[in-house]
């Protein structure tokens, strides 16, 4: 129904600069997560396609049409707030007919869509109760109702899930993208959490700084991470800094004396990077092999499902392996090999 | 410095303040010296103004009368200051709420330029004797000829009234949510509307509270609208100084029963009607 693009945009406050020239296109029907770190910008963008936030300069067009100085109760987006913002002193019903009456609906049809929307959400009879008699969870399916009932063309979320507790928001999690796919609305979705992007998302939007790091699904972000932000960023990875060598295609970042075998596209010979590499992509071996690295001072994390080895190299400081939930440590050395790294340059590995 | 203090055994210096007991007995002895602290003048008043006959060292007049009741409500000027009392308070407050509650709101979520010394610029008449502003208003008010009348008494209580609307209608707005607001806006409401079904109803109580005061300070003002007043408007209060200075004890209590009954009621309906439940609704979370 309907397409979204973000131009050039960029906010400034007073001393920092919120969102730094972003631009991104979201296709029709797309499911698209902002993920960052609090303060990267992202409720901010969001927060300018609602229209509570003017940018400072570039545009903000819907199905082509530029909308960037349409107030937010002319334009086709609707918000639910990390708040949920429900008005304390009405009732749920007239808290979703709110929009409908304004737009002078016939009282039936008011009556019959908050009905039917509070169906669509899971919580149908609750239309005489206040907010505050609600829990946490169904005050939640009442904001999205409440910005569901109009029609937007446009659903914008500022991470709704982060007042609810961790079982209620896998559950809403999957609630929310079922009613997403079942009325086929273009959805932005702002989160800092990785888990909720990368479950719900057709496609991830990751911000660091108010600058745009990298655009793609669940597996690019992962896989094939654009900066060392994204690939700190998303699950764990270690990181190390070092000089880059190129010989012959192949890649090998210095590191002090170590040398660690990288996917380097595009880089230069000498260059400085960072190097990154998650748990799963380190080889633990019980034996010395030319290019394992030793570990000292090792210890096990069990996560139930598997454990992490961690350990210090005197060189490349600590570093992490995930092992099968049967490892153990016993008297004999432990040595672990990169089986993939990748080298990102050192000027966008800004961490934080 | 914790580390040259030799251990000590743990010594519980104040067992009756952690006595669960004892504290509910403080506190209760606490509640009933601040309620005879606050309640013994005003029942002596409400005493004198029944008396027939009270000498020293009796605990109650000895003779009881509506003497004095009667006198009071025969007496025409009386009558006429009360009216007068009563057709200036409201006007104070409904005249004060439209400047204040606007600019409470500005006060509140606009980005205003010197906010914090403008909100202090409402104080101002509060941090200098009154007596003198009230001097310097009339000379002003002669030149206006505002002096005798009866806006010129409204504008007077108006500087004083004007702090307690402003302060806290600010302070009630900046207390709801801004997202409220922008969740109004969202689903299709103008800037007006906005205020109007979802600030205004949430700020209710808080205008409420700031009315009665400032409907009760007008109703109280004496020193100005003495100055600025005498001789045709003479309100409640200025009468009162007039009768004190007249040395008429149980008739200075009587008018003083007169002046604290609607203040007493106001505050009993506000009371009553802060803890609706309507409001309860509206401020038990956010």
């Amino acid at each position: 129904m309907a397409e979204v693009e973000l131009r050039r945009v960029s906010k400034a406050y007073k001393d920092t600069t919120a969102v730094d020239d972003l631009s991104l296109g979201i296709k029709d029907r797309e499911f698209v997560a902002l993920l960052g770190p609090s303060g990267c910008g992202k409720t901010t963008t969001l927060r300018m396609l609602a229209g509570f936030i003017r940018p400072d300069s570039g545009q903000i067009l819907v199905d082509g049409k530029d909308i960037t100085d349409v107030p937010p109760e002319r334009r086709p987006t609707a918000m639910v707030f990390q708040s949920y913002a429900l008005w304390p002193h009405m009732t749920v019903a007239d808290n979703i007919a709110f929009g409908l009456r304004l737009r002078r609906l016939p009282k039936a049809e008011v009556d019959e869509r908050t009905t039917r929307m509070l169906t669509v959400v899971g919580l149908p009879g609750v239309t005489k109760r206040y907010p505050s008699q609600l829990s946490g969870g169904q005050q939640q399916r009442v904001a999205l109702a409440r910005a569901l009932v109009l029609g937007p063309k446009i659903l914008l979320l500022d991470e709704p899930l982060s007042n609810l507790d961790a079982k209620l928001r896998v559950r809403m999690r999957d609630e929310i993208r079922r009613i997403q796919q079942e009325l086929q609305i273009t959805t932005v979705y702002v989160t800092h959490d990785q888990e909720e992007a990368l479950t719900m998302a057709d496609r991830i939007a990751v911000m660091n700084k108010g600058v745009l790091q990298q655009v793609g699904d669940a597996l690019d972000i992962y896989d094939r991470p654009a900066t060392a932000f994204v690939a700190d960023f998303i699950g764990s990875s270690n990181l190390l800094s070092g000089t880059l060598s190129v010989a012959g295609g192949s890649a090998v970042a210095r590191i002090g004396d170590a040398r660690v075998p990288v996917e380097a596209d595009g880089l230069a010979d000498g260059a400085l990077v960072t190097v990154s590499a998650r748990p799963e992509d380190m080889e633990v071996l019980r034996v010395p092999v030319p290019d394992g690295f030793r570990l000292e001072d090792t210890r096990l994390v069990n996560f139930g499902a598997y454990k992490r080895l961690l350990g210090r190299h005197p060189v490349l400081g600590q570093l992490e392996a995930r092992v099968p939930k049967s490892f153990r440590l016993g008297e004999e050395p432990v040595f672990v090999r990169f089986t993939r790294a990748r080298a990102f340059p050192s000027a966008d590995g800004d961490r934080s | 410095m914790a580390a040259h203090t030799p251990a000590m055994p743990a010594i519980r210096l104040s067992w009756w303040i952690d006595d669960p007991r004892m504290r509910r007995m403080l506190l209760r002895l606490f509640a009933a010296a601040l309620a005879a602290f606050i309640g013994i003048p005003l029942l002596t008043l409400v005493l004198w103004s029944f008396a027939g006959e009270w000498f020293w060292p009796n605990l109650v007049p000895s003779q009881w009368s509506f003497r004095w009741w009667q006198e009071v409500l025969d007496n025409p000027r009386v009558t006429s200051a009360m009216v007068l009392s009563f057709t200036i308070a409201p006007v104070v407050t409904v005249l004060t709420a439209v400047v204040a509650i606007p600019a409470g709101y500005a006060f509140a979520r606009l980005d205003v330029p010197f906010r914090r010394t403008l909100l202090l610029l409402f104080l101002i008449p509060n941090a200098f004797p009154r007596i003198g502003l009230y001097v310097s208003l009339a000379v002003l008010y002669y030149q206006i000829g505002l002096i005798d009348t009866y806006w010129g008494i409204v504008f007077l209580h108006m500087i004083g009234t004007m702090v307690y609307m402003t302060w806290i209608t600010t302070a009630t707005f900046r207390s709801i949510d801004p997202h409220l607001e922008e969740a109004a806006r969202d689903a299709g409401a103008s800037p007006l509307r906005a205020f109007l079904s979802v600030v205004l109803p949430l700020a209710l109580p808080g205008i409420i509270v700031a009315s009665l005061f400032s409907f009760l300070a007008s109703l109280d003002e004496a020193q100005g609208t003495l100055i600025v007043g005498t001789p045709h408007y003479i309100t409640m209060p200025v009468l009162l100084y007039t009768l004190i200075s007249s040395f008429q004890r149980p008739v200075a209590a009587v008018f003083s029963v007169l002046l604290a009954l609607p203040s007493l009621l106001l505050l009993i309906v506000a009371q009553r009607y802060l803890h609706s439940e309507y409001v309860a609704a509206g401020l038990g979370r956010v």
